[in-house]
């Protein structure tokens, strides 16, 4: 018989920065039809968002689970979340211009970008593979449509048609290893995943190869979203026909939700999945390990080749995520997984800027019809928009991992992470990638600052794509001379502690 | 060592005053205040460099510690703080870097290359940055402090190649940025990994455990940890030196930066390199040193005359200086693999000699192609007759390269020799190739101030080349004076080193008892 659960047990108010933007946007929804001015709904949008954000502030330090153990909300959810919703807002101030002059301004945009963002707050939140799933495809619908909102665009349709078949396909795998777990350990609570582990490892053999699948199937599920080599094909041209700052959102949000849930998955539930008993490392580290190896190398060297900046900034997107796998790759070794998800946290957030930031500057140089962003349009610009262009070198710097800046801080606690971990050699294809990298970020700064042209008139350069570049500049430079401000909120996360000392 | 105040030291000061002049300069206007410009750059240039004047004052000789020293937390949970302090060998690089700086802007004030490609406001402040990145490195008692300065002075000396370079300077901007960083990611992996183990990113504390034993870093031969952790550092400031073989972005770089950039390149960011090895690799990693040091001298000594040699083939004077700088270069990382007392101060003061020397030529080439428009030496020819003063000071400049007694480059390379004779690692056979370097120096040397300067006055473009302006002779002047100075009393420069690399020798003979016998 089932108990009707008591409602002061459920915590409802640790779920309320997710929960509250989800109920927001449906109201919002019905609100849209009767706004004639969409700029209207646009800050309606980041009203919520601002809300949502004020709440995540409330329960940051003194969340747990709720919902019975479905959602959790702890210093991890709560950095995640910052990072999601700042996501969130500054592509609402890069849509708000770019929509109306390219003439695709709905106010469906921003309730689909409104609930996507209540997706990856969930994905950062849950603490079941189920909700995890439900999250995924909260937050992956709403990006499918995105992709393909500028109609009567080949590029756009085939954006997001891509991005939709092969993202139900992954989220099949994800499902489909789910129920795998599940079938091995009964359960899908990922704590209760972890206490069921030992047990397998220590006397069942066939459900450790039934674990084993099934982990992997997780990996490439999540994978796919978070666009990791073998998993990457959709990305660069998903993000080159998507318009520029759903591009933008995507490669930073879908991002940081994917890895909220690939941390969670592998740290909470399956820190203890060893092959053989006595191993110090778990099962799935050396495939993380060569799947991060591989993406670093890959998006590295494919990118170098790009002519465009938009599927420049995918392979780029690409090589960021292969860092990033390292820290996930570095939690797989004991007593490593909260330096590694500090590292990751930290790495989210400057990428985050960074990375909007550049988009940003995409944005304001692309035309109305969507040309303007090859990597030629932008000689020259450091004469016709000085300011414009100073701010791109130093986002192109942050990305390639020069100190003072965001990109930097990130990167070195990532690869300290990884050496703690006693990963060396992956720790030396990252920095060496990272050489590689340099090379085609600062392709953009030779561009700019010293080949002579007259200089794009970056006519997106609007006022409110303006302040959203001047935000993501002044996060992107203060996280590279004071990270103690992010790191002091990192510190505390524990997402790895609470469950081994049970 | 000194206890860390908490007021403002002296290092801090000088540290941060080319970065209050960059402020000020982000808010001045470029259409109509360009002589402005020019010279609040250059005032803080100046104020730097009497700050670090005041440095040297207050500096204490006797003292082998670190000196004015200052340090907060910066990043505490993963042990980083700003830590900035002096030793003897530091405070001679900070005067070797702010005594640079203002000649490099003061040449820049009429350059044509700038003239031409304008945005000068960027230029000077780009000359700040790198001025605040320079001293920053030789000051930083922090490994990570000390990598952020370390590659922020790419950034600035990648646009000063790339923007008021010469017609291939996008090629040797890319190459200079990538080459050096491609050296320097691998020194952050050992920097990390030494951070990872010692719990603390301040030098002084690491060297103090390894000291007390309490941060080991195995080693049992030349492939080990500590080995490797060695290399890590050593790849990064060899680039920079630049030891051969890693030495080819340097012509690039040089034939193409402007004249300051190549003055500043010579005279401070290859000494980057070789301050390193000093401050990081010998005390970090003594025996992985020691095991190392007949490698590296080797080919510090391979460097040394191949320099030269190819010096002897160029017919571009501005490439013959850049790989005379390879040799002079080799010289002070023998000086520094010596591993005594006398190859170190050796070392150390060649890196000032160099500056100054090599310096000064880049000056010189820069003169000679605002006059002339070309660094062919066949261009040339009895220069000196048409421009008697120039040609004068020429030849004390080349001489002072070439290494002739009384002059400051002998000073240097002698002890240098000497320290490497002693040297219970290296030997007579690298003192003997070496010495050939200073033959051949002579050779190279000779041979272009010959073809430049003397002969007929043949070329007719070559007739009526303008005099020196003022500010040409008020930044050869200083040039000149040190050359005397260093060459004639040597034992000024030698005092300030003295207490620091005999308590580095000492601490590191601690360890590796073998290079202990040659202590003075």
């Amino acid at each position: 018989m089932i108990q009707a659960p008591n409602i002061a047990d459920l915590n409802l108010e640790y779920t309320l920065p997710a929960a509250f933007l989800a109920i927001y946007t449906c109201f919002l929804l019905m609100a849209d039809l009767f706004i004639q001015r969409k700029t209207v709904t646009a800050w309606l949008a980041l009203g919520g968002l601002g809300v949502s954000f004020v709440f995540n502030l409330f329960v940051f330090n003194q969340g747990g689970e709720a919902l019975e153990g479905l959602f959790i909300a702890d210093q991890f959810t709560g950095f995640l979340n910052i990072i999601i919703l700042v996501t969130a807002i500054l592509t609402v101030f890069l849509s708000i211009d770019y929509l109306k002059r390219t003439q695709i301004e709905r106010g469906e945009f921003y309730i689909l970008l409104l609930f996507s963002t209540a997706g990856m707050m969930f994905m950062a939140s849950a603490n079941d593979l189920i909700v995890v799933f439900a999250a995924l495809e909260l937050l992956s619908i709403p990006l499918y449509i995105m992709a393909a909102f500028r109609p009567n665009d080949v590029k756009s349709e085939e954006s997001g048609m891509k991005y939709f078949v092969l993202g139900a396909f992954a989220s099949a795998f994800f499902l489909y290893g789910a129920a795998l777990v599940y079938g091995a350990t009964g359960t899908t609570r990922l704590p209760e995943i972890f206490q069921a582990v030992e047990g397998i490892v220590t006397n069942d053999s066939s459900s450790v190869f039934l674990l084993l699948v099934g982990t992997a199937l997780l990996i490439v599920g999540l994978g796919f979203k978070v666009a990791v080599v073998p998993f990457h094909m959709w990305t660069p041209d998903v993000y080159e026909g998507s318009p520029t700052p759903v591009t933008a959102f995507m490669s930073v949000g879908a991002k940081a939700g994917g890895f909220a849930a690939l941390l969670r998955v592998m740290v909470v539930a399956l820190p203890t999945f060893f092959l053989n008993q006595g191993d110090t490392t778990t099962a799935w580290q050396t495939v993380v390990w060569i799947i991060a190896a591989l993406t670093m190398i890959v998006g590295n060297f494919v990118a170098i080749s790009q002519t465009n900046i938009k599927r420049m900034l995918a392979y780029s997107s690409i090589a960021h995520a292969g860092y990033i796998l390292m820290a996930v790759a570095a939690a797989g070794t004991a007593g490593v997984a909260n330096a590694a998800a500090q590292g990751a946290l930290i790495y989210l957030l400057a990428y985050a800027f960074t990375n909007l930031g550049a988009f940003g500057v995409v944005l304001a140089l692309e035309k109305n019809d969507g040309t303007g962003t090859n990597l030629d349009d932008f000689v020259g610009l450091s004469k016709s928009k000085p300011l414009l262009a100073a701010m791109m070198a130093i986002f192109m710097f942050s990305l390639a991992g020069i100190p003072l800046t965001g990109g930097f801080t990130g990167k070195w606690l990532i690869f300290q992470a990884t050496l703690d971990a006693g990963l060396v050699p992956l720790a030396i294809i990252g920095v060496l990638t990272s050489v590689v990298s340099a090379f085609y970020y600062v392709r953009i700064i030779v561009n700019m600052y010293l080949r002579d042209g007259d200089g794009s008139p970056a006519d997106g350069a609007t006022p409110y794509v303006t302040y959203a570049i001047y935000a993501a500049f002044a996060g992107t430079v203060i996280l590279g001379i004071f990270p103690v401000l992010a790191t002091n909120l990192t510190d505390t996360v524990t997402i790895a502690a609470s469950v081994i000392a049970r | 060592m000194e206890p860390v105040s908490s007021s403002l030291s002296l290092t801090t000061i000088t540290l941060f005053l080319p970065m209050v002049g960059l402020t000020i300069l982000m808010f001045m206007r470029e259409d109509t205040q360009k002589e402005a410009i020019q010279w609040t750059a250059f005032g803080f240039s100046i104020a730097t460099f009497i700050a670090s004047l005041l440095m040297w004052a207050t500096f204490d000789t006797a003292n082998g510690g670190l000196q004015m020293a200052q340090r907060f937390d910066w990043l505490p949970t993963y042990g980083i703080s700003y830590y900035v302090a002096v030793d003897g060998l530091a405070m001679l690089l900070v005067l070797l870097s702010t005594f640079t700086m203002p000649l490099a802007i003061l040449i820049s004030f009429r350059a044509h290359i700038i003239e031409e490609r304008g945005r000068v406001k960027l230029y000077y402040m780009f000359m700040l940055l790198l001025e605040w990145a320079m001293i920053g490195v030789f000051v930083a008692q922090d490994l990570v402090t000390f990598y952020i300065f370390w590659e922020v002075t790419l950034v600035p000396m990648y646009f000063l190649i790339g923007i008021w370079g010469s017609e291939n300077r996008v090629y040797a901007a890319v190459k200079f940025f990538l080459y050096t960083m491609a050296g320097s990611i691998l020194m952050l992996l050992a920097i990390l990994f030494v951070g990872n183990e010692a719990g603390t990113f301040a030098l002084p504390e690491i060297v103090a455990g390894v000291q007390s034993g309490a941060i080991v870093f195995p080693f049992d031969g030349v492939f080990s940890t500590q080995s490797f952790l060695f290399l890590g550092f050593l790849i990064a400031f060899a680039i920079k030196v630049p030891l051969w073989p890693f030495h080819s972005w340097l012509p690039d770089a040089h034939v193409q930066a402007p004249t300051s950039g190549s003055v500043i390149l010579a005279a401070v960011l290859l000494k980057m390199g070789a301050y390193g090895m000093i401050r990081f690799c010998l005390p970090l990693f003594p025996q992985a040193s020691v095991d190392w040091a007949p490698i590296v001298a080797g080919l510090a000594v391979i460097g040394i005359i191949y320099g030269a040699w190819v010096s002897y083939a160029q017919t571009d004077i501005k490439k013959l200086v850049a790989y005379s700088s390879v040799s002079h270069m080799g010289f002070v990382v023998l000086g520094i693999f010596a591993l005594n007392a006398q190859g170190l101060q050796g070392a150390a003061i060649q890196m000032v000699n160099h500056g100054i020397s090599t310096g000064g030529l880049f000056l010189l080439v820069g003169m000679l192609y605002e006059r002339r428009h070309t660094k062919a030496m066949s261009a040339y020819g009895g220069i000196w007759k048409a421009m008697p003063l120039f040609g004068g000071i020429s030849l004390v400049i080349t001489l002072s390269s070439m290494g002739l007694p009384g002059l400051n480059g002998f000073v240097g390379e002698f002890t240098i020799l000497l320290g490497s004779m002693g040297s219970q690692v290296l030997g007579f056979f690298f003192t003997m190739f070496a010495t050939l370097g200073v033959i051949l120096a002579a050779v190279y040397m000779l041979y272009m101030f010959q073809k430049v300067y003397m002969g007929e006055l043949d070329k007719p473009e070559n007739m009526n080349l303008p005099k020196l302006h003022w500010h040409e002779i008020a930044v050869l002047i200083p040039i000149l004076i040190m050359i005397f100075w260093i060459g004639l009393q040597p034992g000024v420069f030698f005092s300030l080193l003295d207490s620091s690399t005999s308590k580095l020798i000492a601490d590191m003979g601690q360890i590796v008892p073998q290079i202990v016998a040659q202590l003075p």
